[in-house]
């Protein structure tokens, strides 16, 4: 009788443990399903928002370019070249286009159909092939944001908007005569930023991101490590490792804004380093990321298996040769990794770059870690504080840049993880 | 003063020399069969090891004969492990671990200021009770001593000590085809071979081994008594077993550890045919007479 409840209570119990053991898994998959969910909505957001702002709407328009403005006296003359009207031309070709535009109020708001950055274009064009002076030459035109967020559909034309009543009535003239194109944007990619949203580009803030961590890397890796295994594998374990160790974790926890403090008070003011430099930026970052690579390299350490360190001190090698022979290679992986996540995080971050001056408008294309930049995550920050409507989707297509960016810094972090463990 | 010559015939004679010389050694512990003239390779006097404020060892004094296998045999936590491991300053990596006393090789003291440890563990070789191959290839296993000691001029010379080293571990045959297949995918057995390839590469004069065969089937572990009982020829050789057949069959001398006390030490079949005090009789015939 007591055999059998007994075995009976057993049978209960062992019901429990796997309902236990499913309830808990499911769990699992909830959270899973919530994190996965969360991320997909913010990139589809941000996808369904910015991906229009890969196409741009140009205008093909036929210039012409007559060789007595360009070449006169049919001299060519680089000089000569740089200062012609080029908005001349483009205007002529539209008004050739439209006609009956007469007033110059109409005129006027013709001519802003076309954005600044044409004339650039068309220069450039001439500047390259002086063979085209004297000929007619079919160019496409940059649309001014206003036309291109109107043929997008994010405007609509009337009184008191962006586009006229009678602008609207051109942009169809010209989307009747085929025209009008939408074409993929290089502008958002080779461009560094402008006040004109059809001109302004990623490019500038990509190279200046780049440079920032090229410094954060460079300064960050090499002391962290070395930070790491001197506290690891040299230093005795007393007091001052200890209170060492937890100001190494405090650091982890400080608000990036305060690393931001830091640089303006001693690298900006003290040491006199110029502002909105990568230089600057790096450095200041590099300080914020150590103390998440010296973490995460002490735990790769700490993982190898202590047998491995016996066998090594016991051959006769010597404390630095235990390390670089045996240890480090172990550890590599983990380091790699805790390397890559730091960087990432400091690629991501802006508040302590907005402290020393990189939040800065800044046309020029940043040619050396002196040079004044800005950097992506600042550069979305500043987009999305601008009010034009063209801006919008340009905000989300360089967060879609930036994510792209950290997708790939985590990949590459995997692809290396995975070949330096593949030596067994 | 450390002799530079890693012959043991040559550190032999020279010891054999200072042996005489009964002032330091003291005249315990020599009874070897008969055999007078056995030199002490190793000899512990006064031996206490504490971590932190906890004394692991009392008062040891041991002496370790050249050329013959001597067995640590004792209860777990006994201080058989703590023992070996100061004989090359392995101790010396454990936080909080203080060794007071004398341990001499040579006749002289290992824990002198002037001697490099670097050197006196090349001198010393050790095996542990987990086989602990690096994780690089079989080949690189073995030259890692001899290469990051200096003990081969060119590759050639590097190939045979390699060679002659698996060869006397006994595992050429089997491993010879992949020596640059990882060290780590080997058997256990194989492994722990390898380790004591590894060891002898660098012609050690003193082997120690914690349990080298306790994680090994009986056909390995005899493969391997098998060799301990070749290498005694040209080494010396320390074991800590908690196996008494194994004690019984390869050592020459046992010293029995109670308690951090080393309670008895006398010729093998001495210790196991008459003991002469209580306890090692109970622990020898207690778990496994
Ligand atoms: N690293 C250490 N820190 C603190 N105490 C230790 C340490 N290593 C060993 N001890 C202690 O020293 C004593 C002797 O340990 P030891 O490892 O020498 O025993 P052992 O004879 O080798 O035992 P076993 O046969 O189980 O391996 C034990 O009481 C152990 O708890
Ligand atoms: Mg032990």
């Amino acid at each position: 009788m007591t055999e059998n409840s007994s075995r009976n209570l057993a049978i209960q119990l062992r019901k429990k443990r796997y309902a236990a053991e499913r309830r808990f898994r499911l769990y699992g998959i909830i959270s899973i399903s919530i994190a996965l969910g969360a991320l997909c909505l913010l990139i589809g957001n941000m996808a369904a928002k910015g991906w229009s702002a890969f196409m741009q709407t140009y205008i093909i328009l036929e210039v012409e370019l007559p060789r007595d403005g360009l070449a006169p006296g049919g001299k060519i003359d680089i000089e000569t070249l740089r200062e012609a009207n080029y908005v001349a031309y483009l205007r002529k070709s539209l008004r050739d286009n439209i006609p009956g535009v007469t007033s110059r109020r109409d005129r006027r708001s013709l001519y802003k159909l076309i954005s600044s950055g044409a004339t650039l274009d068309l220069q450039n064009r001439v500047l390259a092939d002086t063979k085209l002076i004297g000929s007619k030459i079919s160019i496409a035109a940059v649309a001014s944001d206003d036309v291109d967020q109107f043929i997008k559909g994010n405007i609509t034309a009337g009184s008191g908007g962006k586009i006229s009543s009678k602008q609207a009535a051109w942009i169809k003239t010209l989307s009747d005569a085929g025209r009008i194109e939408k074409r993929f944007n290089t502008n958002l990619f080779s461009n560094g930023d402008s006040r004109e949203p059809e001109l302004a580009g990623i490019w500038g803030a990509t190279i200046g991101s780049l440079l920032t961590m090229f410094v954060t890397v460079l300064l960050s890796f090499p002391l962290g490590v070395a930070a790491a295994i001197y506290l690891e594998e040299f230093a005795r374990k007393n007091r001052w490792t200890d209170i060492i160790e937890v100001n190494i974790n405090n650091l982890a926890a400080v608000p990036s804004i305060v690393f931001g403090l830091l640089g303006l008070a001693v690298f900006l003011s003290f040491f006199g380093l110029p502002r909105s430099a990568p230089l600057v930026g790096g450095i200041v970052l590099a300080l914020m990321t150590l103390p998440t690579i010296i973490i995460a390299s002490r735990a790769a350490l700490s993982a190898v298996p202590p047998s491995i360190r016996e066998a090594a001190i016991g051959m006769g090698a010597s404390p630095m040769q235990v390390v670089l022979h045996h240890v480090l290679p172990l550890a590599f992986p983990g380091i790699l990794t805790g390397t890559i996540i730091g960087a990432a995080r400091a690629l991501g971050e802006t508040a302590p770059l907005l402290m020393i001056g990189m939040v800065a408008f800044i046309v020029d294309i940043p040619g050396s870690i002196t040079d004044p930049a800005t950097v992506l995550p600042v550069q979305i920050y500043l987009w999305a504080d601008s009010p034009e409507r063209a801006f919008v989707e340009r905000t989300a297509a360089a967060t879609l840049i930036l994510l792209t960016f950290l997708i790939l810094m985590n990949l590459i972090a995997v692809i290396l993880r995975k070949k330096f463990e593949r030596r067994w | 003063m450390n002799m530079e010559n890693n012959r043991p015939e040559t550190v032999k004679s020279v010891a054999g020399g200072m042996a005489i010389d009964t002032a330091v050694t003291g005249e315990k512990n020599l009874k070897m069969d008969g055999t007078e003239e056995t030199t002490i390779k190793m000899s512990a006097r006064n031996l206490d090891v504490f971590y932190g404020e906890k004394q692991a060892l009392f008062g040891i004094d041991l002496d370790v004969p050249e050329q013959s296998v001597t067995a640590l045999i004792g209860p777990s936590g006994c201080g058989k492990s703590t023992f070996l491991r100061c004989l090359n300053r392995m101790n010396d990596t454990i936080d909080g671990c203080r060794v007071d006393g004398d341990i001499r090789i040579d006749q002289s003291d290992i824990y002198d200021r002037a001697l490099d440890v670097v050197e006196l563990r090349a001198r010393i070789g050790m095996v542990f009770q987990k086989p602990n191959p690096f994780p690089k290839s079989i080949y690189d296993n073995v030259a890692y001593g001899p290469k990051i000691h200096g003990l081969a001029q060119d590759k050639d010379e590097l190939d045979e000590i390699v060679r002659s080293s698996l060869e006397r571990a006994g595992l050429l045959k089997e491993v010879v085809d992949r020596l640059d297949s990882p060290g780590t995918g080997l058997s256990g057995g194989q492994q722990q071979r390898l380790c004591i390839a590894r060891a002898i590469a660098v012609s050690p004069e003193v082997i120690l081994m914690d349990e080298p065969c306790s994680a090994l089937d009986p056909i390995a572990t005899a493969h391997i008594e098998e060799l301990i009982d070749e290498l005694r020829e040209n080494f010396t050789i320390v074991i800590v077993t908690h196996n008494m057949q194994q004690a019984a069959r390869v050592s020459q001398q046992t010293a029995f550890f109670h308690l951090g006390i080393l309670v008895e030490c006398n010729a093998t079949n001495e210790i196991f045919t008459s003991p002469s005090d209580e306890r090692t009789q109970g622990y020898i015939t207690g778990r496994y007479g």
